[in-house]
């Protein structure tokens, strides 16, 4: 089945996607009347042109690879988990339930535990439908839709009733002890001297992140229970037949996937925001799909376009002030068409690539 | 509460749940038809969610409604396209096509609308003939007079707007389509085992792209319904998961016509009861809240999905793309 080099399946064809992608999108900016050269170079500035935009652009791929590590793990046990959304939302219950129960004394202490509440939480969000696909068959997307909005409900509920701060009237609970907050990129920066944006959000999350992406990279690739994980998703009834237990993998599979989207709530709920807000997960749980498409559900690839789309986001905020014309949800709109053509559009690129690739070989022989 | 004072409560209640299901059940019946044939589809919030938006614009511009809901049918089956080509051309995942359609519609519709009329992602405000206005049944006023039943014709089934009886004339149509004509049956067939009807000679690919393309339409007007007769022009985000609800009543009623009206009444009904009591106190012992009676639809259908109340079993060729015996 060698039909075509490994690097064009995994660079080339990806690349030709993200082309199109963004050239549908330049076509959209031309149809509201604007330049979409002018628009690239106002994304690429604003998202890495002062060390503000960086710090930004940072701390939003740091969400992206949580996410898209989720999503990611996931699908090499070809389950789809869409669910990471309410994951990642009622991991910030957790989060927040930790930090709240103490005084913390130092970050360094709470730091753990608020790992141990967000993941223990993000992994229940996702222990039900991982328990009903692998026990009753019911179809994982569908589940993890349906707790998407029970999660957004569950939220809800806590925060107008038990979790909410009587200071203010909005849906969030009171700010953490002082002892739980994070050390940001600036004061991380500042001890050896260099100079970094204050108000950017970035914060240490963005370790936890890369080493999670490395976690997943060894769990997958270097350990038995990742080699079950691939074995069952490139074929459920092979692993069945080689003694692999399919209930425990799916399961299993899950709960790493909901305790990664979970994640997301240290850099958001402990790093940035310092209390929990209803919805500070903002789609990112979505994002982590196109990211995991992007990035060949492989980590590298998975921090590679996470990168790609903390420039995207930060750079759609920017762009906002230098060409009012075009709204951030033209950010909304890229991400789109990038799981359109690299997810479900696959193969309207794969097939030429390949039929290119063998008439070449052809010619050679 | 007297008597008279129940059934004024009661009365507006139905009324409410008949004008909110309408959404549902269009939504609804659009996936059954897709589904049906094999195709899932996820995207139908976002069909509807580019619908309404175009329905508004042609609306207002023209200032007919119905060219309105003809704008917004022509948008949702182009979408719906871009779903067949990723789905049925070129056989890629179902479900990531139709979050990619999903994203979409929620950027585009702002994007443009922001670009268009700068007014934060709404369209300009419909007046007069761009938008629906209620129709009166015959009699109703008559009727009125006879107890109980007179306030029911009068209220509840009377007055509504005309997209509200069309889509409760979908019901039987689709159930006349699907069951009764040989269109219906092999719809059905291409859902169940493609390989079969190939063999037939029938067209899986034609079969599939037609019930995409009706499934589009209905999305077409369930969107056009809600910007041009629920509310008077486009608002982001207006579907607010109505499309995830209609799914879920999709497989509540077991991907059954008439089992998607009781569906998607009994949603309505639930989404009626969140608008007007928020927060339900039972005996005065505890209270439901709100947030409760809004996930109430995605609880129900979980523990449908879970096999414990009547199983729901899917299409048996659904969710995979049909690849041609060579």
């Amino acid at each position: 089945m060698d039909k075509m080099p490994r690097w064009a399946d995994v660079i080339l064809v990806p690349l030709i996607n993200l082309v199109l992608a963004f050239l549908v999108s330049g076509l959209v900016v031309l149809a509201i009347g604007e330049n979409p050269l002018d628009a690239i170079y106002f994304m690429l500035k604003g998202a890495l042109g002062s060390t503000q935009g960086v710090g930004y652009t940072l701390y939003y791929a740091t969400n992206y690879m949580f996410t898209g590590l989720a999503v990611a793990v996931a699908f090499h046990a070809r389950l789809f988990n869409i669910g990471g959304e309410g994951q990642a939302a009622v991991a910030g219950l957790g989060t927040a339930i930790v930090l709240l129960s103490f005084d913390w004394p130092h970050w360094a202490v709470a730091l753990p535990f608020a790992i141990i509440g967000a993941g223990l939480f993000g992994a229940a969000w996702a222990f039900i439908p991982a328990y009903l696909q692998a026990k009753r068959g019911s179809h994982i997307v569908i589940t993890t839709i349906m707790f998407n909005f029970i999660g957004a409900a569950l939220m809800g509920y806590m925060l107008n009733g038990l979790l909410k701060s009587p200071d203010t009237q909005n849906a969030e609970s009171i700010a953490f002890p002082a002892g739980a907050h994070l050390p940001t990129a600036h004061e991380v920066f500042a001890t050896f001297g260099i100079p970094f944006s204050k108000s950017a959000p970035l914060n240490i999350s963005f370790l936890l992140a890369l080493g999670c992406a490395f976690l997943v990279w060894y769990l997958l690739w270097k350990t038995r229970l990742g080699y079950q994980i691939r074995a069952f998703g490139h074929s459920e009834a092979a692993a069945k037949y080689a003694g692999i237990p399919a209930v425990k993998i799916t399961i299993i599979t899950m709960l790493i996937s909901g305790a990664l989207a979970g994640m997301l709530s240290i850099n958001v709920v402990m790093g940035e925001q310092e209390r929990l807000i209803k919805e500070f997960v903002e789609g990112a749980g979505f994002v982590g799909i196109a990211v995991a498409l992007m990035g060949r559900s492989h980590p590298f690839g998975i921090v590679l376009a996470a990168l790609l789309f903390g420039v995207l986001t930060q750079g759609g905020f920017e762009l906002l002030w230098e060409m009012p014309t075009i709204s951030r949800e033209m950010v909304l709109v890229i991400q789109a068409l990038i799981i359109l053509f690299t997810g479900a559009l696959n193969n309207m690129v794969h097939d030429p690539v390949e039929r290119l690739f063998i008439r070449l070989k052809k010619g050679k022989s | 509460m007297e008597f008279a004072d129940i059934f004024l409560q009661l009365l507006l209640t139905m009324d409410m749940t008949v004008r909110l299901s309408v959404v549902l059940l269009l939504a609804c019946l659009a996936g059954l038809i897709s589904e049906r044939a094999g195709i899932f589809d996820i995207g139908l919030e976002g069909k509807m969610l580019i619908a309404a938006f175009f329905s508004a614009v042609a609306a207002y511009h023209t200032g007919n409604a119905w060219l309105g809901v003809l704008a917004g049918i022509a948008v949702s089956m182009l979408f719906s396209a871009i779903h067949g080509l990723a789905s049925i051309t070129y056989r890629g995942n179902q479900l990531i096509s139709g979050v990619a359609i999903n994203f979409l519609a929620s950027g585009l519709t702002v994007v443009i609308g922001n670009a268009w009329y700068k007014q934060g992602g709404r369209t300009p405000t419909l007046v007069g003939d761009a938008r629906f206005h209620e129709i009166t049944l015959p009699f109703a006023e008559a009727l009125q007079a006879v107890p109980i039943l007179g306030p029911i014709y009068a209220d509840v089934l009377s007055g509504h707007k005309p997209i509200v009886y069309i889509a409760f004339l979908t019901v039987p149509a689709v159930w006349w389509l699907l069951y009764r004509t040989r269109f219906g049956l092999r719809l059905r067939a291409v859902g169940e085992n493609p390989a079969s009807v190939d063999t037939a000679g029938v067209s899986v690919i034609r079969y599939r792209y037609a019930a995409v393309l009706l499934c589009g339409a209905l999305c077409g007007i369930a969107g056009a319904y809600l910007s041009t007769s629920q509310a008077a022009g486009f608002g982001r985000e207006m579907t607010a998961g109505r499309g995830f609800i209609a799914l879920a009543a999709l497989i509540f009623s077991k991907w059954r016509p008439f089992y998607a009206l009781m569906a998607c009444l009994l949603f309505g009904l639930l989404e009626a009861i969140s608008n007007l009591y928020p927060n339900i106190d039972v005996f005065g012992v505890f209270e439901i809240p709100v947030q409760f009676t809004q996930a109430l639809p995605y609880i129900l259908t979980v523990v449908i999905l879970a096999g414990f109340v009547g199983k729901a079993i899917p299409p048996k060729a659904g969710g995979e793309p049909y690849v041609k015996e060579r």
